[in-house]
């Protein structure tokens, strides 16, 4: 599977209350959280966001909470994937049981920069950014996470073992 | 064949049901107790009843508990309670809170027995870690893991490397479990225990009080820890003895165990720290805090909402009035702790000092409700958190604190001592 965006850049420690402030989570609705992805780091970006983009940001992304409604709103702004050094543990777990991308990669907050387009190997996990032609390697998916990926998350990956 | 091991892999192992395990070993593990609140339980009712599951694993290990936007904060809320309230009923889940019954979790859960030494809990949200001061292996995860081990009754796992934080000397006065887990995560920063297992261990950690153990593995997860566990002893047995309804293992460390890093501290040169915004790593000593003017004080929370700290609190409050402009807000944190501080006094001393007395609620603390911050507004807290944003107005400001440096700070207007009053 490839992946192909335009890139929005944050910086380290972008924590959970960034990503979708808790005074909106008396709802789980994806379309509501969408609204108000990114809002106290970036007022403007639900607005500016278009489906397919990208996320590099520096280490410790998703940090904080552990409430999904964070790769929630993410998943239905139109993010298609986040890219960064490292992820706080929770986030890790939690994008990877939604179905939503992650890469760790250490090079790409300092080679890539908002704005340039990249493109992303989610198998390989190898990163092109298509403006600067630089192209960079993310930590290999282990096994299991790739598994849960291909079952569609979590859940289905349960599923299907219940019903075997 | 076996390996030395640490009590998060010895935990683990059991609950695997293998000799041992390594970190980084992927493994599958009964739960003991699997969490959810009010604004995260919602989803994982949503994905069980997707699902077409007709039963949860066992109705006897699983809470759900409404702490987060209750008394209900608005109709939205409202009906996220309902939620919880009616797969309860549906479910017949044993241990489901809300309304007088409902405290907030990670000090409800304990107070009650309902989580014990040897457990692998689970629960949706972030502060589950809390429970590793009883010697449990405590975890928060995502909706859609407590939806799953609604379903299973099991979670996977990663084996964490350890992380073994040794503390020894004398602790000055007025500092407590808060002042040690802010310094440790003011040196080894947010990340610095990431995706590892905290162990709090030496002479400090074992003369610690229980509800200080608490609040330093509450806050685990703020350096980016797995879990925060502290080896159980006398002080776990005589907590726990009178509160357990069913059987709990204590497991230890072995003596030989390997750990990633050991970190020793000194607790002699520590002084009561002040977490500055933005984050929990930004610590200063109080003696370093220079003039910091509030509009306001929390005291309460999962961090430091019990008894004993509002026992500290009281002592210094008796007698004193909140400073003329400041709005200090105490919550106890369960049914239990707010009918002890009423029949103690301390409900009485705080009204006297034109504090504001709430119920049991996270409230605040997550910029919920319960009080709120207008832009530019300060606030001091025994919370855990202070993102931006994380108490209101993202151009507010929240500091963190001990209950002592809080009670202290309420009454003088600004960030302070004990020591100055």
């Amino acid at each position: 599977m490839k992946l192909r965006g335009r890139v929005w850049k944050f910086g380290k420690n972008i924590d959970t209350d960034a990503i979708i402030p808790a005074r909106y989570l008396n709802t789980s609705d994806p379309e509501e959280l969408a609204k108000h992805c990114m809002e106290d780091a970036d007022p403007e970006f639900p607005n500016k966001v278009r489906k397919g983009d990208i996320i590099v940001a520096d280490s410790n992304f998703g940090c904080g909470s552990s409430r999904e409604h964070a790769p929630i709103a993410l998943k239905a702004a139109g993010v298609a994937c986040v890219i960064a050094p490292s992820f706080a543990r929770i986030f890790y777990r939690n994008a990877f049981n939604m179905g939503l991308p992650i890469f760790e990669c250490e090079q790409a907050p300092r080679l890539i920069e908002e704005g340039h387009e990249l493109e992303v190997d989610a198998n390989t996990g190898e990163i092109v950014d298509l403006t600067t032609g630089e192209s960079m390697k993310a930590q290999p998916i282990p096994p299991f996470m790739q598994e849960l990926i291909r079952d569609g998350g979590l859940i289905s990956h349960i599923m299907k073992k219940i019903k075997k | 064949m076996s390996r030395p091991m640490t009590i998060a892999e010895k935990i683990l192992a059991d609950h695997a049901g293998l000799d041992y395990v390594e970190p980084g070993q992927l493994i599958e593990v009964d739960v003991d107790v699997a969490l959810g609140n009010d604004i995260t339980a919602p989803i994982a009712i949503e994905i069980f009843k997707k699902t077409g599951v007709k039963e949860v694993f066992d109705r006897a290990k699983i809470a759900l508990i409404a702490d987060h936007f209750t008394p209900n904060k608005d109709i939205k809320s409202a009906e996220q309670v309902r939620l919880l309230r009616e797969f309860s009923e549906e479910h017949a889940i044993v241990h489901f809170y809300e309304g007088g019954d409902v405290g907030v979790e990670h000090c409800l859960l304990p107070e009650k027995g309902i989580v014990l030494p040897g457990d692998v809990v689970i629960g949706a949200d972030s502060h589950t870690c809390t429970y590793g001061a009883l010697g449990a292996f405590a975890t928060g995860v995502g909706s859609t893991d407590l939806a799953a081990a609604m379903i299973t009754g099991k979670t996977w796992f990663k084996v964490p490397e350890s992380i073994k934080l040794v503390y020894s000397g004398q602790l000055q006065p007025w500092v407590s479990g808060k002042d040690l887990i802010l310094y440790t995560i003011g040196d080894i920063g947010v990340d610095g225990a990431l995706y590892m297992a905290m162990e709090f261990t030496g002479p400090v950690i074992e003369s610690m009080p229980m509800a200080e153990r608490m609040t330093m593995s509450n806050m685990a997860i703020e350096a980016g820890g797995k879990a925060g566990l502290i080896n159980p002893d006398e002080e776990t047995r005589q907590y726990v003895e009178p509160r357990a309804k069913r059987e709990y293992r204590f497991f230890q460390s072995d003596s030989d165990a390997t750990y990633k890093k050991v970190i020793e501290y000194d607790c002699t040169e520590i002084e009561p720290q002040i977490a500055f915004p933005h984050l929990p790593e930004n610590t200063v000593g109080i003696s370093e805090v220079g003039t910091v003017e509030l509009n306001q004080v929390v005291i309460g929370s999962c961090t430091n909402g019990r008894i004993e700290d509002l026992a500290v609190a009281a002592n210094i409050l008796k007698g004193k009035k909140v400073a003329k402009g400041l709005r200090l807000i105490i919550l106890p944190a369960t049914p239990r702790v707010w009918a002890d501080a009423l029949a103690q006094g301390y409900l009485k001393i705080f009204s006297d000092a034109g504090a504001i007395i709430g119920p049991p609620t996270c409230g605040p603390c997550l910029g919920g409700h319960m009080g709120i911050l207008a832009k530019g507004e300060k606030a001091l807290s025994t919370t855990n958190r202070n993102f931006v944003g994380r108490m209101g107005h993202p151009e507010s400001e929240v500091y963190l604190a001990s209950p002592a440096i809080a009670a202290a700070s309420a009454v003088l207007g600004r960030i302070g001592s004990p020591t100055e009053l």
